[in-house]
């Protein structure tokens, strides 16, 4: 009885709290509920941001993690305040659509989780990785991998790759590098949100890949790096552009954006050439349309809308990012996208001041 | 009244079933049918090729089928050595013995098991040891996959199996017992051609539900786009390709996703006829 007293006390005591965190808006303007959906990639970083928000704000925020094409189409329906993708729109989407800005909001990588006995530290090429995943080297002691890794034991076992069965945008960073750094894998297999990769086996989703490594040896697969280092696997050093090994860190992926940026931050950051960046980086987006008012929606909405996307980009919510496993933008695409949050409109008088 | 009210309800309830059925085909036949009309039906169904390139998209349903039914018709083979005396031990030699009831209910309690958990325990416990028995590298593959279907379905094939067995006349077998044949001739003799058409429909029934399995043989079949060239190797099912893909697909990707889904509409719809009407002549005979 007692102990039913006290978990009735404990829920009391959380309800009270979490109803509290609804009402302080300060008495600026009614609070809003914002609805978006998308990438389920940025999960984790936008259920702590937009909680933490809900309560700095009092707008409700509810984000649907439907996968990044799910969310483009919802945005197109126009069902939805924003979308997210881990992808930035084709020239060619763009034009079917109403003018949309892109605003990076966190950043992230693919990594390549191994499974290999007596092996802590593992150097790996793009080149390599493309051979690897095109079934060209076969054999962990192939010639080429033992070249960058003299220290190494590697075995002379079958290397077993693993890959996404479904359609991720994990897969489109990774396959994103291997074209870039491949030309035999560019014209072959090329990019997308699946693949067809010629050897190895597949399974869903990150925890299926990560799953499948760690029970198989000798595997070797690429995991979404919130995922990885999250569940602390083992991973593979990547060669970048300057010809340096780098491990998948918060730093090394955050200077993969350090190199030059387009205004509208639409750019794959993959195999980046700036010094010390993890080569197979990506950024993560949320997707606004210019003109704000569509479906209905109020001009507090919209208010609210950006007030959040400016929140996500603020220094409280960038410096989340490590602590949710993913790493934070640099400043310069910061400022670029306060820059072109600006230029959003409700009846042609631009939202933010 | 109230029996004119039950009459009009029981009216609706009965209808709203093959309407149901009907919309579901017809949901089905639009949404695939941007597929058939880019490819060609045959096209469609005899093409290996899976091909997500944009811009060059191929789409071709033969790996999934050929995997789908090795899956299956491995299961089925795994399976009748274990269903088959189940059924032999709760239907003929322990008919009505306590042992039988409990051996009949833990293997029904099989089919209650949800599929995911058949999943984990192929991926935790199966997988490693078809990798420690050298059988495949990968440890994911169509024997992998079908050695867990074929656990799966093992209720579906006994129980039905022993219902039709223990509709076997005891006169006839009292006859053949008074004619000195031995209990195994008389299964042999008597039980098996008297219920085989039973016997046989109850495994029809369980291919039926191999078939259209999904969480078990994603996790187990390897997932990849390609006809197996083994058992051993890798390959992907009609239910998991489905599952795998339908998240982020869209367009001609989606409409050939569906397509797949009609087939194996289709296929499942047919065997579960064949299985119903072998059935009926059971009955009959």
């Amino acid at each position: 009885m007692k102990k039913i007293n006290q978990f009735l006390t404990v829920m009391f005591v959380a309800v009270a709290t979490l109803m509290s965190c609804g009402g302080n808006n300060n008495g600026k303007r009614e609070a809003q509920s914002l609805s978006g959906a998308g990438a389920t990639f940025p999960l984790p970083f936008y259920n702590a941001v937009f909680e933490q928000y809900s309560s700095v704000s009092g707008d409700e925020v509810a984000y649907g993690g439907i996968g990044s094409g799910g969310g483009v189409r919802n945005l197109k329906d126009k069902i939805v305040d924003f979308a997210g993708s881990d992808a930035f729109l084709s020239d060619k989407e763009m034009s079917t659509m109403d003018s949309v800005i892109h605003i990076p909001t966190c950043m992230g990588a693919v990594v390549l989780a191994y499974n290999l006995d007596n092996v802590s530290n593992l150097n790996l090429t793009g080149e390599l990785i493309a051979d690897i995943y095109s079934g060209e080297i076969t054999m962990w002691n192939d010639k080429r991998i033992v070249e960058i890794n003299p220290d190494a034991k590697l075995p002379s076992e079958k290397i077993v790759p693993v890959f996404r069965s479904d359609g991720s945008g994990t897969t489109f960073v990774f396959t994103d590098y291997l074209t870039k750094v491949s030309e035999k894998w560019a014209s072959k297999y090329g990019c997308g949100k699946s693949v067809n990769f010629p050897v190895g086996q597949a399974a869903k989703g990150n925890p299926g890949v990560a799953g499948v490594i760690n029970q198989t040896k000798n595997s070797i697969g690429y995991v979404g790096s919130e995922y990885a280092f999250a569940q602390k696997i083992a991973y593979a050093n990547i060669q970048n552009a300057c010809g340096e090994f780098v491990v998948p860190t918060s730093e090394s992926i955050s200077a993969a954006a350090s190199g030059e940026i387009p205004a509208d931050t639409r750019t794959s950051i993959t195999n980046s050439n700036a010094k010390g960046a993890y080569p197979i980086s990506t950024f993560t987006w949320i997707l606004l349309y210019k003109n704000q008012n569509y479906s209905d929606r109020t001009k507090e909405q919209a208010t609210a809308t950006l007030e959040l996307v400016k929140y996500i980009l603020s220094d409280k919510a960038q410096k989340m990012t490590s602590a949710v496993h993913y790493a934070p933008l640099p400043a310069k695409a910061i400022e670029l996208s306060l820059k072109n949050l600006k230029t959003i409109t409700y009846d042609n008088e631009p939202v933010l001041k | 009244m109230s029996d004119k009210l039950f009459r009009i309800f029981l009216f609706i309830a009965a209808c709203l079933i093959p309407i149901i059925c009907g919309g579901i085909i017809y949901a089905l036949v639009t949404d695939a049918y941007e597929s058939f009309e880019h490819f060609g039906f045959l096209n469609f169904i005899f093409s290996s090729e899976w091909d997500y390139t944009e811009g060059n998209e191929q789409y071709g349903a033969l790996p999934f089928i050929v995997g789908t039914m090795m899956t299956t018709f491995l299961a089925l083979l795994f399976c009748i050595p274990f269903s088959l005396p189940v059924a032999l031990f709760v239907g003929e030699y322990f008919k009505g013995t306590p042992v039988a009831a409990i051996l009949s209910t833990v293997t029904d309690l099989l089919a209650g098991i949800p599929s995911i958990i058949y999943g984990l325990w192929g991926f935790f416990t199966l997988r490693p040891i078809i990798m420690a028995l050298d059988i495949s590298p990968e440890g994911s593959s169509i024997l992998t996959a079908s050695m867990v279907l074929s656990i799966m379905i093992i209720p579906y094939a006994a129980s039905l199996s022993a219902e039709f067995i223990k509709m076997v006349p005891a006169d006839l077998k009292e006859g053949a017992y008074s004619l000195g044949a031995t209990r195994f001739e008389v299964i042999r003799k008597i039980v098996f051609p008297v219920a085989g058409s039973g016997i046989f429909s109850s495994y029809i029934l369980a291919i039926g539900r191999a078939l259209g399995e999904t969480m078990t043989v994603t996790m187990l079949i390897g997932n990849t786009n390609q006809i197996p060239d083994g058992i051993t190797a890798t390959g992907n099912s009609m239910a998991s390709i489905i599952a795998n893909q339908f998240g982020e697909a869209d367009g001609l990707k989606l409409s050939s996703l569906i397509a797949i889904g009609l087939i194996l509409f289709l296929i499942t719809a047919v065997i579960n006829m064949i299985g119903k009407i072998m059935i009926k002549r059971a009955r009959i005979s």
